[in-house]
């Protein structure tokens, strides 16, 4: 309940925050957010686009939360993104199979990519005590310059040198079904992945003795070892899967909202899974809320710009302003605790008087 | 082989300045025991802020560019200094998670700086007038070996960062207020059982890699980039890899950003210069990563990080 109102605040925050930078720079904050979410909720094609844009930020919103339960920070889902993304998106172009067959190979490969990203950070943090929030920036880096060099040299479209040649559409996630539903929006397959993901890690986080034991890790990693728990296995074990949430991010990304994988991005996907994790207070569900909020002010910013004269940009300041919030939770949990103290008191207070009388 | 060496080396030491400023700006932090990962955040800030005086002077002031540019680099500080406070009282003042508070402040830097030159320009993007222009040092550029190395198309803030590294290196080593920071970085119960003002120190600490991850963000931008575009492509990351490869010592970075400056420039420049070429690029530019990841196993018994870096400080703890 804490958490929800701690989540509320910050994004109300945020959206105050969003509305002083729109009338500083000259523009009228209502006109701004109304269009807004009128991009992003205004017809079933909008909407459908507000869920695909949502879609690898459950991944990566999944992938931080569930390596924050064990206490490990994954600052690298953009680096496990990318290459997880990379790996699907070689399979995709290279094999030439049936389609559920393909789409299965792309899968298993975005997780595997993904993961393999985050096992060195996960082997150095358990086998070294290397923090694993530098490692894993390292890591995003490495991925970066990797699929910089790769990508042109193995993938590289015919006319364009910064992307990869496009997939065929039997192998991406896209579905004419649910285009045509939501009148020609490129909301695809991965959200039916995501929202099957979201309830499998709900599952495993709170129904499964392996994540009782990454829990109690996170609690506090010595009373775990203390317990029996094999504490650097769970490190590595919680990295792993963290990073195959992020490739599937990469899967979701590169191979069904779009279809092909761009050099020199490190996808924002990546850092905005902090927000939503952090927003949606490390739970699936929270997760799965907060992705899909983040989703519409992406993808209701174009039509905004559109309508109005305000940068697109506004959506990233927002959700930047947000993260800032919620990380200061501190300062609402403060809040909170007086004003509830306040109306217990006054309660308190008017009770008596009212004995007295 | 030589003539290469010789047009190679400036550029590196111009590519290795605004990245030594800045990773001596995380050293202040760090060893004050705030883990600053919003260093990249700052740079930018520190980009946009000189980008944007620039561009104002440039009509309210014509004729003036070289004493825009320094402006320009002033204003950088304090933007970055003043940007820096939200992570110090986020981290500092609210026990917030450093590490959050820090990605909170890149993701601000890159948002709002885009924002507001999208405002202003149209593009997001804001092009400078002119870069700052180099010179030989009178005399030295002459001497055999080291003066085309050393002393020829240097910068001003180039001599400039050195001086304050060295300043940095005996203020942290010699100085009770150096003593002082570190300890806060180490132990901040202790220091403040010995009477030091833990959080004070720890903001200096995080307004200095403000103010200094600024300049790097506007030496960055005058020297190199020339065009404020909101990103100093992952630069202030690159700062992070050498603080810790140089581990937390000023001459330690100094030497590291060095190696990392080598090794982007002859990258940058590898497909150019024929007896680069058979180098595979991606080596270079994956390479300061990888000797980092290296460096945080060798290192991890005998690592020289302050102590109490990133942790919340409660002077109730023992």
């Amino acid at each position: 309940m804490r958490n929800l109102i701690i989540s509320l605040c910050a994004v109300l925050f945020g959206l105050i925050g969003g509305a002083i930078l729109m009338a500083v720079t000259g523009h009228d904050p209502i006109e701004g957010y109304r269009y807004l979410f009128q991009g992003g909720l205004k017809n079933a094609s909008r909407f459908g686009d507000t869920l695909a844009t949502g879609t690898p930020l459950i991944f990566t919103g999944l992938s931080v939360a569930f390596a924050f339960r064990t206490g490990l920070f994954n600052i690298g889902a953009a680096g496990q993104m990318l290459f997880g993304g990379f790996c699907a998106t070689v399979v995709g172009l290279n094999i030439d199979t049936a389609r559920p067959l393909l789409l299965l190979l792309m899968i298993l490969a975005a997780i595997a990519g993904g993961a393999v990203w985050a096992f060195i950070p996960g082997l150095l943090k358990a086998r070294f005590n290397v923090h694993e929030v530098v490692s894993t920036i390292m890591m995003n880096w490495i991925a970066y310059w990797t699929i910089y060099y790769a990508v042109p040299a193995y993938l590289k479209a015919e006319q364009i040198e910064t992307e990869s040649r496009s997939l065929a559409d039997k192998a991406t996630l896209r579905s004419p079904f649910l285009s045509d539903m939501f009148g020609g929006s490129y909301v695809n397959l991965g959200l039916f992945l995501a929202v099957i993901v979201v309830i499998v890690i709900a599952f495993i986080i709170n129904k499964t003795t392996l994540g009782y034991e990454l829990k109690a890790v996170g609690f506090n990693r010595h009373s775990a070892e203390y317990a029996g728990i094999g504490v650097n296995r769970s490190i590595i074990t919680s990295m792993l899967i963290s990073g195959a949430l992020a490739g599937l991010a990469g899967l979701a990304q590169y191979a069904g909202n779009g279809n092909n994988i761009q050099i020199g991005i490190l996808p924002s996907q990546g850092y905005d899974g902090i927000a939503v994790a952090l927003l949606g207070a490390n739970s699936p569900l929270g997760v799965l809320v907060s992705a899909l909020f983040f989703g519409l002010l992406y993808s209701g910013r174009g039509f905004m710009n559109a309508m109005t004269e305000i940068p697109p940009e506004i959506a990233d300041s927002i959700i930047a302003i947000i993260i800032y919030f919620a990380a200061t939770s501190v300062l609402m949990d403060r809040l909170i605790t007086r004003f509830m103290s306040k109306r217990r008191s006054t309660m308190a207070a008017t009770a008596g008087g009212k004995e007295k009388v | 082989m030589w003539l290469t060496i010789q047009q190679i080396f400036p550029y590196a030491i111009m590519f290795t300045i605004p990245l030594l400023i800045t990773a001596l700006g995380g050293l202040f932090s760090e060893r004050s025991g705030v883990v600053n990962i919003g260093l990249e955040g700052l740079m930018v800030i520190g980009a946009f802020a000189a980008a944007y005086t620039m561009y104002e002077l440039q009509t309210a002031w014509p004729g003036h560019e070289v004493a825009a540019i320094w402006i320009g680099l002033l204003v950088a500080i304090a933007a970055g200094t003043v940007f820096s406070l939200l992570h110090a009282f986020a981290s500092i003042h609210l026990s917030a998670n450093q590490v959050i508070s820090g990605t909170a402040i890149n993701m601000i830097a890159g948002a709002i700086t885009v924002f507001l030159s999208r405002n202003i320009t149209g593009s997001g993007n804001i092009r400078l007038p002119g870069g700052l222009p180099s010179f030989d040092v009178w005399g030295f550029a002459n001497i055999p070996v080291i003066g085309p190395l050393l002393f020829t198309k240097t910068y001003w803030t180039t001599w400039i960062i050195l001086a304050v590294v060295l300043l940095s290196s005996l203020i942290l080593r010699k100085t009770a207020f150096g003593l002082r920071l570190r300890s806060c970085g180490e132990y901040p119960q202790a220091a403040e059982a010995a009477g030091v003002n833990v959080r004070k120190m720890r903001y200096i600490g995080v307004l200095i890699s403000g103010a200094f991850a600024g300049l790097g963000g506007g030496i960055h931008l005058v020297t190199i980039a020339g065009e404020f575009t909101g990103t100093v492509s992952g630069l202030g990351f690159l700062a992070l890899a050498a603080l810790i490869f140089g581990q937390w010592r000023p001459l330690g970075i100094l030497a590291a950003t060095l190696f990392f400056g080598f090794a982007s420039t002859v990258a940058n420049v590898s497909q150019v210069i024929p007896q680069l070429a058979s180098i595979p690029p991606i080596f270079l530019k994956v390479f300061p990563y990888v000797v980092t990841l290296i460096a945080l196993v060798l290192f991890s018994k005998t690592s020289q990080a302050p102590k109490a870096a990133g942790e919340v400080f409660d002077s109730g703890k023992r």
